[in-house]
């Protein structure tokens, strides 16, 4: 190997990592060192971190995102089986942690028969899980026939017939739209866990000896065989792959680590209801699979924890969500503008715009200055004189937010002259839509932030955070 | 039973009656996809080390005769009996578990997964341990994982230099052309086959690897014990590798015999360059 790469040879392929470019000076020190970490040792590191942040004042608030984020965390790993390993697109996912929640709440709580059943924690969670499971191979039958877009339609069907099914049949057993209340807590070994403290590690180990299990699956005979069919169907079975029996182990498997999440959830939650199990909580796991990157455990489990966070944390209070849009744009200008000159140039014109739009809507009319920016904090009195807030501030950020749309879609159209000579008025307009209307509407702004994030995830990096780029066959 | 020019391989029939020496017996397949015959009444014996090769022009139904045999397809008529046993309409995976391997014209490669991990996926019928067992790392689970990359390797080091130890953690997208055609086959070796159909094996080769190609598929006659299928353009190959070439031509098998014989028979000819026009003259 100390001679120079042989190119006729392919060694100059197989060399691929030792031409690999780093960062300069000690970030590429830096670089080498993580990539010399291996995964075991990360999982365990990233394991004791997350459990050590209540330790560090973790609480209230930001305790429950947490536990929110490691569930869907939790969810996301399971639901990398079948969609990032085994090529299956399971739309109806949200029902398997539907039935591991209904499951458990329908034997750990006073609703069936006059005294409730109340099993152990550790003969339900098995229960619940292995009769998932089963429904996991129930659902998974029509996939031995259906692939691609018509396994999405059926399996969406059936996530919706989840969500009707709990909502209007038998009532007096499943709640209705009331849902069930008053599950018992889950207990270990005596202990009962009744602190959101105690979830948040509880939610924690067991984050951690799932993914530790599904590593141990992904390189065995199973694992290979679920990314053969992913791969080549065909190819698989003419190697010997039973495709069919596979793509089921894959639902049962998947279904089983989402009942785990759903009895969990139901147990913290002390109750659950329909809504808890709907279409938009799927596009949530969907949402944090690919952009922690489909196909990689790890990456299935950070991209849950960053949307989760985001999406349940950051942009619920106006100030951090505010920091995020802010954030978000000042980064993607600094990475995607170059030469720097530009950068400047449309930094400078978008202030410069700023103030003198500002100063010419006071001078006509006090009324068009007369709002308060639905930001607070020091980006509020930043700001002050320099985004303006009219009086009727809902009807103007309407027209605003139509107008960006139309900018933005300008913006993409025309070339680069034109981009940089539109980029300060598009910014300026953005940070007004902002302030006037965005800010104030978190329920419609988070959804709108993560959908955008997405597409500029799908843009820089395809195969997401910690993902591996695939290539696809031409045939 | 084909009885027309069957040039006697090095192994014929040991025991007459229903062909115990042979390995492979289409009889009379026939195959439809709605109105249009792809195959019809074909018959087809390969036997024990033998090495048959397939020839027609394109759409002559080569392919389609792989497929069917390894259980792509389910012939609509007649019968196709691996080692005795018939195999028509069983899963293409219980065909390749029984010892029927094969290699695809288009690659068909686990493309986003590693060169080592192609091969041991084709292991998946001759190891049982469940997903549990390997998780736990019980005793056989390990005891199948071991014997899984010995055999990978073992398959690998077929190939000498060109699927070398170094490329083993490579994905398979990585590897070249020629790489990739030859991984396919050590693929198809991990399923330990009795019987190996290759599609187009040399397809896009330069002079020299298909060279390598024509001589591998002589060793791996020899040296695995096994019967081999193999479609092939390229006439040299199918010249130097061959004991006994059948040529198709519209689904129908139009000769059978040794290189020789089928490149000069007149329905090859005419099926590869058309009808002779003093032939055609006299016909009118």
């Amino acid at each position: 190997m100390s001679k120079a790469p042989q190119v006729g040879a392919d060694e100059w392929v197989a060399r691929e990592t030792h031409r690999r470019e780093y960062l300069p000076s000690w970030l590429g020190h830096a670089q080498r060192l993580a990539e010399q970490i291996g995964w075991w040792p990360r999982l365990l590191a990233a394991g004791l971190a997350a459990a050590a942040l209540p330790l560090l004042g973790l609480g209230g608030f930001l305790l429950q995102v947490g536990i929110d984020a490691l569930v869907d965390a939790l969810l996301a790993v399971g639901l990398n089986i079948m969609v990032g390993w085994t090529g299956l697109l399971d739309l109806g996912y949200v029902a398997f942690f539907g039935c591991g929640a209904y499951g458990f709440a329908l034997v750990s709580s006073g609703q069936v028969g006059p005294n409730g059943i109340h099993l152990p924690s550790y003969l339900s969670i098995p229960l619940v899980m292995l009769a998932t499971a089963a429904l996991g191979l129930l659902v998974g039958l029509p996939s031995r026939r259906l692939v691609g877009d018509y396994l999405a339609i059926v399996t969406l069907f059936f996530g919706e017939a989840f969500f009707e099914f709990t909502n209007n049949v038998a009532p007096a057993t499943l709640g209705g739209p009331n849902g069930i209340v008053g599950i018992d807590p889950i207990s270990i070994f005596g202990h009962q866990i009744t602190t959101n403290a105690g979830y948040y590690l509880l939610l924690v180990v067991v984050l951690v000896l799932t993914m530790a299990v599904l590593r141990l699956l992904e390189f065995s005979r199973t694992g290979r065989a679920w990314r053969a069919v992913r791969e080549d169907p065909l190819a698989a079975g003419s190697m010997t792959v039973a495709v069919d029996r596979v793509k089921l182990m894959a639902f049962a498997s998947g279904a089983a680590v989402a009942a785990l999440a759903g009895t969990i959830f139901a147990a913290q939650q002390i109750s659950v209801f329909p809504t808890d199990f709907d279409t938009p909580y799927l596009i949530l796991i969907y949402a944090g699979l690919i952009l922690g990157g489909a196909g990689s455990i790890a990456g299935a489990a950070t991209g849950a924890l960053v949307v989760m966070v985001i999406y349940d944390g950051l942009l619920r209070s106006p100030t951090d969500s505010g920091y995020l849009f802010y954030g978000l744009i000042l980064l993607t200008l600094l990475a995607k503008l170059r030469p720097w000159r530009r950068l400047g140039l449309v930094l400078a014109a978008t202030v410069a715009l700023g103030f003198a739009v500002h100063a010419i809507a006071a001078a006509i009319s006090p009324r068009a200055v007369a709002g308060s920016p639905g930001s607070t904090g020091w980006i509020a009195s930043a700001l002050h004189d320099w985004v303006i807030v009219p009086a009727n501030a809902t009807v103007a950020g309407n027209y605003g937010f139509v107008a960006l749309v139309c900018l933005l879609i300008a913006l993409v159209q025309v070339g680069p002259r034109w981009r940089t000579i539109l980029l300060p008025p598009t910014l300026y307009l953005a940070a007004f839509v902002w302030e006037t209307r965005l800010s104030v509407e978190p329920a419609i702004t988070r959804q709108l932030m993560i959908g955008a994030i997405l597409i500029v995830m799908m843009i820089a990096r395809p195969q997401g955070l910690l993902g591996q780029r695939r290539v696809e066959a031409i045939t | 039973m084909s009885t027309k020019g069957i040039m006697a391989g090095p192994a014929g029939p040991e025991d007459g009656g229903d062909g115990g020496g042979s390995v492979l017996n289409l009889s009379s397949l026939s195959l439809s996809f709605g109105g249009l015959r792809a195959l019809s009444e074909l018959d087809l014996r390969v036997g024990d080390g033998e090495i048959v090769s397939l020839i027609g022009p394109n759409g002559a139904g080569k392919t389609t005769v792989f497929n069917v045999i390894t259980g792509v397809y389910e012939p609509s008529a007649g019968d196709v009996v691996f080692a005795g046993k018939s195999i028509a309409g069983l899963a293409p995976h219980s065909i390749a578990r029984m010892g029927v391997a094969r290699t695809f014209q288009s690659l068909r490669l686990f493309l986003n997964m590693s060169v080592m991990e192609n091969v041991l996926a084709a292991t998946y019928g001759k190891t049982k341990a469940m997903p549990l067992e390997s998780v736990l790392r019980l005793p056989r689970a390990r005891r199948e994982e071991r014997e899984a990359r010995e055999l990978a390797a073992d398959v690998l080091s077929f190939f000498g230099q060109r699927l070398a130890g170094y490329r083993w953690d490579q994905p398979a997208y990585s590897l070249s052309y020629a790489n990739r055609r030859r991984l396919e086959i050590a693929r198809a070796l991990a399923t330990q086959p009795r019987l190996l159909l290759l599609d187009e094996p040399a397809a896009g080769m330069n002079p020299a690897e298909t060279h390598e190609i024509t001589e591998l598929i002589a060793r791996l006659c020899t040296e695995r014990d096994l019967a081999i299928v193999v479609i092939e353009h390229d006439m040299h190959v199918v010249a130097s590798c061959s004991n006994r070439v059948v040529a198709l031509d519209h689904g129908v098998k139009i000769a059978e015999g040794g290189f020789d014989h089928v490149a000069n028979h007149p329905a090859v000819v005419e099926a590869y360059l058309g009808r002779d026009p003093e032939a055609l003259s006299d016909a009118g």
